[in-house]
């Protein structure tokens, strides 16, 4: 298969690739890793007609701490983040998360803003991100926001981002010692994405009871699901077994997911209750 | 618009124009014909196509080759030297790691870029590395069996 023809453009900056984006207008697309552009272009999905490679933009690339904000850039790789110690120790979900991504191949080459900007609703970093309360810096020639994953991920294949922004990086808040998080996944044992899958992020108090808790569930819908009922649930309480399984059986609640045949709704909203309890173990 | 781009591969200088909508793959087997990679799926799900880009395997089906100008590729072609086959490749043959051999050029390189990175590979780790490389034939076990072979002469 091939994809239609298109011009290529290879900036080393984002000023430049903002201009690029500008100048050749609705027809121009980014491409970072190409892992969901290029099958889209290959099947005809999509035929931009011309793309700005934004894989030679050194600022976009890169893990780091400011601070307690996990910062990490847009054109970062998924095997990048899943083998990162700084990752592990700030946010250990998202390096479980990315591990999980696809297959070796895939890693290699996906990156974190590539799936975020894509935002399928079977994509791992959309819900551990949900999880992890991070925000999105987005730059445009008009100048910057940072948008939070609750109002970045919207819908099916829909974020806030505009055309003509570029997402330059994604910051992680609450790396502290008394935080932490995991990430669970059911995978569709032929595609690898997920069925469902739960990202958790819980921060404790002095006394080791759970001060607050975060989770989203992906495979419920669109965007991912806020479970607030587990969250409230747990919060202020010891995580004990039998704390942790009667909130977990909460996951569902509030969630009207669209079924399908490999897993009809019901099923869905089981394996949500099943998968949070299984990221809030791996968490604690 | 054609564009020029070099490339270095299994060792050997190339400097080739090409439309930035030609892929790596149609590049190796088209243009330069290093026809020893595959392609089958051509969406980076099979694994068919795998190469390593500095070392590290990846799908060319899906990488424009203006992507990879400047970068070193190694392909199946490049694995042997002085006519010396790896002990990866020779285990394939001694443990009937392929039939039909569509994936086989894929699941060699990804071997080898597994033995590279874990000299001595736990069965869950050679399932989980080579997960992305499909075979239709063989059923799995004789290339996790051929790896473990291989492994096993390493140091
Ligand atoms: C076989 C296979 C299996 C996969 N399995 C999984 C899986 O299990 N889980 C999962 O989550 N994903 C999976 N993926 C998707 C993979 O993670 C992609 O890499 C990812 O969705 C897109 O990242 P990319 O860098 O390749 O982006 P590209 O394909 O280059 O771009 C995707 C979109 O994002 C835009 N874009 C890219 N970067 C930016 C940016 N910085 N700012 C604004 N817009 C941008 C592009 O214009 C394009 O519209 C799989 C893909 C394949 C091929
Ligand atoms: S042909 Fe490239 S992954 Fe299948
Ligand atoms: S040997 Fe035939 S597909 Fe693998």
């Amino acid at each position: 298969m091939f994809p239609a023809s298109f011009d290529y453009h290879a900036p080393t900056t984002v000023p430049e690739a903002l201009r690029l984006l500008a100048e050749n207008g609705p027809d121009a697309k980014l491409l970072a890793g190409g892992h969901s552009l290029l099958p889209a272009m290959k099947l005809r999905l999509l035929e931009p007609g011309c793309l700005v490679d934004i894989g030679r933009i050194p600022e976009l690339r890169g893990i780091r701490r400011e601070g307690q904000t996990l910062v990490i850039g847009a054109a970062t790789l998924h095997a990048d983040i899943a083998t990162s110690d700084v990752v592990r120790q700030a946010a250990p979900g998202l390096a479980t998360a990315a591990s999980l991504i696809g297959d070796v191949q895939v890693r290699n080459r996906g990156t974190i803003g590539g799936s975020a900007a894509h935002d399928d609703p079977a994509a791992d970093y959309p819900v551990i991100l949900t999880a992890l309360d991070a925000s999105f810096m987005l730059v445009s020639s008009a100048g910057a926001r940072t948008v939070a994953s609750g109002d970045f991920f919207l819908d099916y294949f829909t974020t806030a981002l505009s055309d003509l922004e570029i997402i330059t990086e994604v910051r992680i808040p609450g790396a502290a010692a008394s935080v932490t998080s995991a990430y669970a996944k059911l995978e569709h044992p032929a595609s690898g994405f997920l069925v469902v899958s739960a990202g958790v992020r819980i921060e404790r108090g002095a006394d080791g009871r759970c001060r607050t808790a975060r989770i989203a569930i992906g495979g419920l819908g669109g965007r991912p699901f806020r479970a607030t009922a587990v969250e409230s649930a747990l919060a202020g309480h010891a995580l004990t077994p039998a704390a942790i399984a009667a909130a977990a059986a909460l996951a569902a609640d509030g969630s009207d997911p669209d079924g399908d045949a490999y897993a009809p709704a019901e099923y869905r909203r089981h394996m949500a209750t099943v998968y949070v309890q299984r990221a809030l173990e791996a968490a604690l | 618009m054609p564009y020029p781009i070099s490339l270095k591969i299994n060792g050997r200088n190339y400097n080739v124009d090409v439309a930035p909508d030609r892929l790596l793959v149609d590049i190796l087997r088209h243009d330069l014909g290093l026809t020893g990679t595959k392609e089958s799926c051509s969406v980076g799900v099979c694994g068919a196509c795998t190469v390593l880009l500095d070392g590290q395997m990846v799908s060319s089906c899906l990488l424009p080759g203006v992507l990879v100008n400047g970068r070193e590729i190694t392909t199946v072609e490049g694995l042997a030297q002085n006519e010396e086959l790896l002990p990866i490749q020779q285990a394939f043959i001694d443990h009937g790691g392929f039939q039909c051999g569509a994936c086989t050029p894929g699941q060699v390189v990804a071997a080898k870029a597994l033995l590279d990175e874990i000299p001595h590979p736990t069965e869950d780790q050679i399932k989980d590395w080579m997960m992305g490389n499909i075979c239709r034939c063989t059923g799995y076990y004789k290339i996790i069996e051929s790896i473990q072979a291989a492994a096993a002469v390493n140091p």
